[in-house]
């Protein structure tokens, strides 16, 4: 550490002063500094919504700044594009992987660069210098396969090649552990600590804190656009950061009662299904989740998951297997058939299948039962009174955040849209609740509040079934973990007896016969 | 009777009315690799073989001639570059209106200028040394003016260009990916103006090729819609340099069936086939082609949505 503490001394490496940008109707970042040391990752910690991603467009080249100054070795600097970023030295690994799935590891690693042979791809010499880099920081990637045949995890490996094949300097990972399995993550800090100690500095944004905690030096967080403040890890705290990041203390303890468990609502015996593809998507998929019970799906994202959501949903036909609520088959059944049984269904994509957002609040709390009684004089005349009134009441009791039922839910944010989805399926008393991922980009003070309503259900004896790619959402409010890999079931584990290790093995590929893959 | 259709003279024709399809069809499919659909490639290919033909009437000169099909096609293709990608305009829509200002100012230009049908020497055909004495092979392929050799060389070029070249790999990843392109330090503007614009010097080419080697004339909308069916080739061909080789050949084969058919009447199984059903066919067999050819696997993932930096 004494060693850091000199280069600490000398100037920064990069120094950003000031830096403003604004997209019609916010500001986005407003005076922000962050500032980074050669040898040293400095985390930067916020909500969604707060700045980060911007912040590090504007670094990268990718939004120009209203206002702010950037210095590069003390040297004030314009960065107007990436390709301007990638020749100073800076890299950047994107939440969403900039990779082209048609192409080579090698070609993606190329594109861009000048070649050896002028206009001619050069190749082989790329793909002789990326096996070199791949052994010396020990990631192992097959550099001839087309990005499509990668797992996620290796196309994250991919990525820091190609920043590390083009000389960066500074690294940005942007949330870089979102779709890893927590071997992939130890990997991941394993060439991050590497990488400083020969001298690299690395961003590294997350909103996760006990990541930031651990693989940091320094800490910056940002709320609603503007610094909080900048801190030193050593001796900073999960409650503490929590705090700086929400703006008020926040609890993550839940209380969480014995299982009741009662009767089984929900039943899969032996489901297949396809994927988008038309490969299988489910591949013998069992399983049981009963009253006042919440089952917990774990899984990297793309494992199945998503099919496993449609096809209880009536989205998605299962190709064999027995489907079963509370008795009734329901593999036959189209959604609605499926939702007055008594499913809700709390999509992944909420802003796609979850609501409408040219539409109103009001208009979208009703969408699930707009032909019940409730809402309509014999399921054709809308009672707009009735609407307006039980969405007067949800707005209240789930805290939704917006000026008037009549709001285009578009101007919402992504917490209270959430919070609305989860007002129009919980008010309809549901036997079954499906949800997946219910707080992906939902800030902090709405993800606790998510949880509790789900923790509630759980107590009034709805079944539950939670799909999550956060292993933490999971492991908080799961009484069963089942884990998702390649389309089956993989592992399943009490509450009482979770091995985060085993979990995360299960989460890579690993099965009973093969305990223990190679995460590299 | 099948005899009298299937001569080494309509195998020879095939190779020469695949000519226009396959500038075309090339120059389409580097714009749709990058990612742009130009549906104007008719009204390019229109103003190409009015100037070209025109140039040449004025000056005898078929060097100037193609050279003006050539300027007026990379106009009219930074013009379709501008509207798509700068202005970022809806591709289909914008390219009926490209297609549609050819049309009518190919006509306009015809009426005015030339008015009365009118010849030009045209390309002559140049007989390959040895080659072209082949029996059979010699008349099919080796008979031809310098535009279709210039055609089928172009084919192995294009191939190189997109697979071992980096401008290839770039046009390649703007049309899947132009995100990661972008982030990548490549222009996604640029690529696209250049793929663009030499799709439309490539159109105007293609007219130039009906209007002064195949046909040796001008007329108003000669191309009879083979701008559309080139469009349809690149679909057909998988985005892939051979595979529009393919259909072009396919296609004019079917065009070369089809003047045969109308000199010597096309009988099957003892049934005469009216003329008006064999012209109906590339329009079916287009048809067919593009229901098959939606899901291939080389379609550019990023084809008509034009590029905007952001989350």
């Amino acid at each position: 550490m004494s060693n850091l503490a000199t280069k600490r001394d000398v100037e920064p490496v990069l120094q950003m002063r000031g830096m403003v940008k604004a997209f019609p109707g916010v500001k986005a970042i407003d005076q922000v500094d962050f500032d980074l040391h050669n040898g040293e990752v400095h985390a930067l910690l916020g909500e969604n919504g707060a700045g980060k991603s911007t912040l590090m467009k504007v670094l990268y080249g990718m939004y120009s700044p209203d206002a702010g100054e950037i210095l590069l070795d003390g040297q004030a600097t314009k960065i107007n594009s990436p390709s301007e970023a990638i020749a100073q030295g800076i890299g950047m690994i994107h939440q969403h992987f900039m990779l082209v799935p048609s192409l080579t590891v090698v070609e993606n690693v190329a594109l861009g660069m000048k070649s050896s042979r002028g206009y001619r791809l050069d190749l082989d010499d790329v793909a002789a210098k990326l096996e070199q880099l791949s052994h010396d920081y020990n990631l192992s990637v097959n550099v001839h396969a087309p990005i499509w045949q990668l797992a996620v995890g290796e196309q994250q490996r991919v990525e820091i090649l190609r920043a590390l094949y083009k000389g960066a300097a500074i690294l940005i990972l942007d949330e870089p552990t979102a779709v890893l399995t927590p071997g992939e993550v130890d990997d991941l800090f394993r060439v991050l600590r590497q990488m400083t100690a020969e001298g690299h500095g690395c961003i590294f944004i997350s909103h996760k804190l006990h990541e930031v905690l651990a693989i940091s030096q320094r800490i910056t967080v940002l709320r609603d656009g503007r610094l909080v403040d900048t801190i030193e890890t050593e001796g900073a705290t999960r409650a503490q950061l929590a705090e700086m990041m929400v703006g008020r203390p926040v609890l993550q303890n839940y209380q969480f009662p014995p299982l009741n468990a009662g009767t089984p609502r929900l039943t899969l015996r032996g489901v297949n299904a396809l994927n988008e593809r038309e490969e299988p998507g489910l591949i013998d998929v069992s399983l049981e989740v009963h009253s006042g019970e919440i089952v917990g799906i774990a899984g990297v994202s793309g494992n199945g998951q998503r099919e496993l959501a449609q096809v209880i949903a009536g989205l998605r036909p299962a190709t064999s297997g027995t489907l079963e609520m509370e008795g009734t088959a329901i593999e036959r059944l189209n959604p609605a058939e499926i939702k007055d049984l008594g499913l809700s269904y709390i999509p992944e994509e909420r802003m796609e299948d979850g609501v409408i957002t040219e539409f109103s609040v009001a208009e979208n709390y009703m969408l699930r039962d707009y032909d019940s009684t409730k809402f309509s004089r014999n399921g054709v005349f809308l009672r707009f009174d009735a609407v307006d009134q039980a969405c007067s009441e949800a707005i209240r009791d789930y805290e939704i955040k917006t000026p008037a039922s009549s709001t285009k839910v578009k101007s919402l944010s992504g917490g209270n849209i959430q919070k609305l989805v989860l007002a129009r399926e919980l008010d309809r008393n549901p036997r079954v609740l499906l949800a997946a991922q219910p707080i992906r980009g939902v800030d902090i003070g709405a993800t606790e509040y998510i949880h509790q309503r789900l923790l509630d259900e759980r107590e009034k004896g709805t079944a539950i079934l939670l799909i999550s790619e956060d292993l933490d959402e999971i492991q908080l409010l799961s009484d069963r973990i089942l884990v998702m890999y390649e389309g089956r079931i993989v592992g399943e584990m009490k509450r009482e007896e979770v091995v985060l290790q085993q979990l995360g093995a299960w989460m890579a590929g690993a099965t009973e016969e093969d305990p223990a893959p190679a995460f590299a | 009777m099948l005899e009298d259709i299937i001569t080494a003279s309509v195998f020879a024709s095939t190779i020469r009315l695949a000519t226009p399809y396959i500038f075309a069809s090339l120059g389409e499919m580097f714009s749709q690799r990058s990612g742009v659909l130009n549906l104007g490639v008719d009204g390019v290919m229109l103003l190409g073989a009015f100037f070209g033909f025109y140039v040449v009437y004025i000056t005898e000169s078929l060097i100037l001639g193609v050279i003006a099909a050539l300027i007026i096609g990379a106009l009219m293709g930074l013009a379709t570059a501008f509207i798509s990608v700068t202005l970022k305009a809806e591709q289909g829509i914008s390219g009926i209106g490209i297609y549609l200002f050819g049309l009518g100012m190919s006509e306009l230009l015809y009426k005015e200028l030339v008015g009365t049908p009118r010849t030009v020497a045209g390309f002559p055909s140049v007989d390959l040394p040895i080659l072209s004495d082949l029996p059979w092979l010699g008349e099919i392929f080796f008979q031809h003016n310098l535009l279709v050799y210039l055609a089928f060389a172009l084919v192995p070029i294009s191939y190189f260009i997109l697979n071992y070249t980096t401008i290839g790999l770039q046009i390649r990843a703007v049309g899947q990916h132009p995100d990661a392109a972008d982030a990548m330090g490549v222009s996604v503007t640029r690529i696209r103006y250049l793929t663009v614009t030499l799709g439309g010097t490539l159109s105007g080419l293609a007219g130039a090729a009906l209007s002064i080697a195949l046909l040796k004339v001008f007329q108003q909308n000669m191309t009879a819609g083979r701008g559309f069916i080139a469009v349809a080739l690149v679909y057909f061909g998988g985005w892939r340099p051979y595979g529009v080789l393919g259909g072009a050949i396919l296609f004019s084969f079917v065009n070369a069936l089809q003047l045969q058919a109308d000199v010597i009447g096309f009988e099957l199984f003892g049934w005469q086939i009216p003329a008006e059903f064999s012209n109906l066919l590339p329009a079916l067999i287009t048809i067919i082609v593009l229901v098959f050819a939606s899901k291939r696997k080389e379609k550019p993932t990023a084809l008509t949505k034009p590029f905007e930096r952001g989350e």
